[in-house]
């Protein structure tokens, strides 16, 4: 069972936190989507014909791209993979792409028919002073119409990113769009503390003074009132930025956090096969020339294996399966660890629950520092 | 014999001494044009770093004159107070010193200083004024204050520029006819003195000495008296630019030694050289023990690494026998060494050198100076380190170290310094005009107050115009207490300190002001306290890490931040665990940022 990761490196406007790896020039998507099918055969033995359950485009904006690309991109898919049946295949969409024109219930009807079959939407707020100042593309009518739109053409399985923690969303804002979410109906949410990447214009901005810095405080607050929220509402707080109702988790994502072997396309992209990762170039340009030949990669020693072990599976809800680390790094490992884990235990940041260490609600607050101390 | 000259170069800091000794090398062609450059002999990267001379040197010199050919062995020396062991010992090497004098600044505290230390060795004195080159020179003015020093006649006093050349052919004339030949017999047995080592890694131990009596030659078995232990002499030569060696080095000279020696224990600055085989019957005269002023310890930043610090300590004291050390344990640092050091200019070129010459690098706790603490049973015990002071309950009294301080500046600066010291406990003993323009000013003061940063203060108070010297005199009672640092109620012995209660206030609370910056953030709060005995002076709290969790880690994340956490991890393995509280390296060099 593997997964495969399209990253589709465009957007019509850059947000000014975003890091991700993209470009805001279109001149170059029809080479672009050339490579990514080179590439795809090029790579087709990566997965050493493991069959394909979750399929994700992402980015940058996949949602920008047309539809009859779409197509091309899956057809070629199920060309060069072996794709289950029932496999996943999320799309990641902005509000404007969606809300674009009256087209846009074609459009909808054409991702599914394609076969997508999730959306997963950067909806961020619905607070209009908030989308202005992370300079997203959609304004606060948009976020809630390409929502409805969405849920008319039958896109039941359905997410919407949600960003917590900025100087602009009080805590009243916070929660009318965490409700607002719930009340439509949202079977996933993905919510995320507003970071401060480096070389952002963001951190720029913070540096100058032309923007007021993120306060570790009202992030903490937010993270604590959502858990509460969602909690309150049935959903599963199942990774640390992600909850959904039962039977509606992301099982591309969730995927990453058990280990399973996943094929990255495109530029930026990783791909891991349980003992290597290796990644793309993250450079439009050098990527068109050479698709999936630039590649960086490090094999991963038993350590860092475990230790990545340590730092995803802690982030789930399931938590550190005690019996599984045993079984794939020695019960000595297993039981180094449940001695240093110890102290979080008694500190309630962690919490054993019959084989497993999973993060308390305050220990959620710290992952970290916490999985780093735990760390081989 | 009779035609060699052993003299050093002594003088005040920066008046000229590695500069002149350039001219006298130039001039009678020991070093060849290509290899000259300026303080030649400040070999040491930290020395042209600094442009200050740290430890003397000697180099030897031919020369011609009136056809006659003459060795001259010159050893040129540092000026500042905190390397005056160095001159000290160089002196011992030497029948004749010159004395330079700034011509723009005339006599200066360690001109004073090192003119007795040179009197006290019996030295021909040949008094030099430098720098007439300059526009501020006042040859006449300086003149008058040399010879009223050292009662001199006017036509003994030799005008110079070590930056021109301009007199320098008459210092050398002088050193041959002014300073002493050596005396000794070159027929008795082997009787030389060590005054300084080096440990080399290409060649081992290397021990410099002046010959009194006798001659070493290649081959000789020699014996080092005071520990009795043998070693064939390898080779053996004099001192040019590079050691230089000769098949035999003869009564008068001075000369270095290689030996197959591995401890570097066995060699002591002081002891004496004779053969094995026909040995001397006196040990020469040693030097005068080193009195260290300031006291701190030395730890290894990874606890692993104390037995190669050892080594390297050992291995350093060789080129610096004014070091001075012991074991200490600590509990936050582990083990390491209480060092004794002449100065805090001292400290810092002993913690620089380890670092550069034997890649140690190393965490300096609080220094303080030697105090004494009476019992109420009458016990006496030293306290070189905060932990060595007994609990208050048995303490009757503490005495401290006091100095007395002399102080050369302009009259405009009285009313300055006398704030300065006045401010530092210190009192006015005297104080005379030496010309209409000169004054001096000699203060008692506890040593605790000088060490520290008074040089740096005194300098900006007079815009450098006054110069200072200072001798131990007694110890004095004094409310000294131990300052404690408390993490979450856990003592960490490594920043405690010993201080006067009218300063504890103040540096307490500036002390926890910089660890509060200097802590990194943790999962709980933590306090910070400054604290004599259970009395808290001074709090600080870093309040608890709130929120220290990515917010994405998925497919692309999960590489960089394995990363970065084992980065994190790799830095806490480096920290101290004092109780629960983490503390980096740098907070334990906290107390030398300190400013005002
Ligand atoms: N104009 C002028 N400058 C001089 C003369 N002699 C030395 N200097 C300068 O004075 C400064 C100090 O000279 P050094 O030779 O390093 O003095 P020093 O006495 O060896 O100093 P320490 O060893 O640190 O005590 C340097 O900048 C020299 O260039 C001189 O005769 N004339
Ligand atoms: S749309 Fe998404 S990928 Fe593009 S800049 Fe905004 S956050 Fe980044
Ligand atoms: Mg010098």
């Amino acid at each position: 069972m593997a997964g495969i990761y399209l990253h589709i490196p465009f957007c019509r406007q850059a947000c000014h936190y975003c890091n991700f790896h993209f470009s805001t020039s279109l001149n170059r998507k029809n080479d672009f989507i050339s490579a990514l099918l080179k590439e795809m055969e090029v790579r087709r033995d990566y997965l050493g014909g493991e069959t394909v359950e979750t399929v994700y485009f992402g980015g940058g904006t996949p949602s920008l791209l047309e539809t009859e690309e779409l197509q091309v991109l899956l057809h070629s898919l199920r060309a060069f993979f072996t794709i289950a049946p029932g496999a996943e295949i999320t799309l990641e969409a902005n509000p404007d792409d969606i809300d674009i024109d009256i087209t846009a219930a074609s459009r909808l009807r054409a991702w599914r028919e394609a076969g997508i079959n999730r959306l997963s939407i950067g909806v961020q707020s619905f607070f209009e002073e908030d989308l202005r100042w992370m300079n997203r593309a959609h304004d606060a009518r948009q976020a809630i119409a390409c929502i409805r739109m969405a849920q008319e053409e039958g896109f039941d399985n359905m997410s919407i990113d949600l960003i917590y923690g900025g100087p602009t969303l009080p805590d009243s804002h916070w929660r009318e769009n965490v409700e607002r979410a719930i009340g439509m109906g949202i079977p996933h949410l993905s919510c995320y503390a507003l970071t401060v990447e480096p070389k952002t214009a963001l951190d720029t901005m913070i540096r100058r003074h032309q923007k007021a810095d993120i306060r570790p405080e009202d992030q903490a607050r937010q993270f604590l009132l959502l858990m509460d929220w969602a909690a309150t509402a049935g959903y599963e707080h199942y990774e640390i930025s992600n909850f959904s109702l039962p039977g509606h988790r992301s099982r591309h994502n969730s995927a990453y956090w058990q280990g399973k072997n996943y094929l990255g396309l495109g530029p930026s992209a990783h791909s891991y096969n349980g003992v290597s990762r290796e990644w793309n170039v993250a450079n439009n340009a050098r990527y068109i020339e050479a698709p999936g030949l630039v590649v960086e990669k490090e094999v991963l020693t038993p350590v860092q294996q475990l230790n990545e072990y340590i730092m995803i599976s802690m982030r789930t809800m399931e938590g550190i399966d005690l019996g599984v680390l045993a079984e794939r790094f020695g019960a000595g490992q297993a039981s180094v660890l449940r001695e240093r884990a110890e102290k979080y235990v008694r500190a309630g940041k962690l919490k054993l629950a019959g084989e497993r260490l999973q993060l308390t609600k305050e220990g959620k607050l710290l992952a970290d520092g916490i999985a780093a101390d735990l760390f081989f | 014999m009779k035609n060699i000259r052993n003299f050093c170069i002594i003088a005040h800091i920066d008046h000229g001494k590695s500069t002149l000794a350039d001219r006298l090398l130039e001039m009678t062609n020991t070093i060849s044009q290509r290899d000259m450059q300026a303080q030649v002999l400040d070999d040491m990267d930290l020395e042209r770093e600094k442009g200050i001379t740290i430890k003397s040197h000697a180099i030897q010199i031919n020369h011609t004159h009136k056809g006659e050919k003459f060795v001259l062995n010159l050893i040129d020396t540092p000026g500042h107070v905190d390397f005056s062991y160095e001159v000290s010992r160089a002196l011992a090497a030497c029948e004749g010193a010159l004395l330079l004098v700034d011509a723009t600044q005339g006599i200066q505290a360690q001109t004073i200083s090192n003119l007795y230390l040179a009197i006290g060795n019996d030295l021909e004195i040949i008094p030099v004024i430098n720098k007439i080159d300059m526009d501020g020179a006042m040859v006449d003015e300086v003149k008058d204050q040399i010879i009223e020093l050292i009662g001199c006649k006017p036509e003994d006093i030799l005008l110079a520029s070590a930056r021109t050349g301009v007199g320098v052919p008459e210092i050398l004339e002088a050193i041959v006819e002014r300073i002493p030949a050596p005396e000794g017999n070159p027929d008795a047995p082997l009787q030389a003195l060590i005054f300084d080592s080096v440990f080399n890694s290409f060649r081992g131990i290397i021990v410099y000495y002046r010959i009194l009596n006798g001659s070493i030659k290649k081959g000789d078995i020699v014996q080092f008296v005071s520990t009795g232990q043998s070693y064939g002499a390898d080779e053996v030569g004099i001192l040019k630019l590079t050691l230089d060696p000769k098949p035999e080095v003869r009564t008068g000279d001075v000369g270095y030694i290689i030996t197959g020696i591995k401890n570097a224990k066995e060699v002591k600055v002081g002891d004496t050289i004779t053969l094995a085989s026909n040995p001397h019957p006196e040990m020469v005269q040693g030097f005068e023990e080193v009195k260290p002023m300031v006291f701190a310890g030395i730890f290894p930043v990874n606890t692993d690494d104390f037995e190669e610090l050892r080594d390297c300590m050992d291995k350093l004291q060789l080129n610096d026998a004014s070091l001075t050390y012991e074991l200490e344990t600590s509990q936050a640092l582990g083990f390491g060494f209480r060092c004794g050091f002449l100065g805090m200019l001292h400290m810092e070129i002993i913690q620089e050198r380890l670092e550069r010459e034997f890649n140690q690098t190393v965490i300096t706790t609080v220094p303080n100076v030697s105090f004494v603490a009476y019992t109420s049973k009458g016990e006496e015990i030293i306290v070189n380190n905060p932990a060595e002071m007994p609990d208050p309950t048995r303490i009757d009294r503490i005495e401290e170290p006091y100095i007395r301080a002399q102080i050369i500046t302009k009259p405009e600066y009285i009313g300055n310094i006398m704030t300065l010291c006045l401010g530092k406990r210190g009192i006015l003993i005297n104080q005379s005009y030496l010309t209409t323009t000169r004054v001096e000013l000699v203060f008692e003061m506890p040593l605790t107050e000088i060490v520290f940063d008074f040089y740096d203060k005194l300098k900006s108070q007079t815009r450098g115009y006054a110069s200072f010297d200072y001798h131990p005199i007694d110890r004095r009672d004094s409310d000294i207490a131990k300052m404690d640092i408390l993490l979450n109620g856990d003592k960490v012995d490594a920043l405690s300190a010993l201080i006067h209660r009218s300063r504890a206030n103040d540096f307490g609370r500036k002390l926890c002001e910089k660890l509060k910056e200097l802590l990194p953030r943790q999962q709980f709060q933590i306090a910070i306290q400054a604290a004599i005995g259970a009395k808290v002076i001074a709090r600080e709290t870093i309040s608890a890490l709130r929120k220290d969790v990515t917010a994405k880690c998925y497919g692309g994340d999960i590489s960089r931040k394995r990363k970065l956490l084992e980065k994190q991890k790799e830095g806490k393995k480096r920290m101290r665990q004092i109780g629960n509280v983490e503390v980096p390296q740098e907070a334990f060099l906290a107390v030398l940022k300190l400013d005002d």
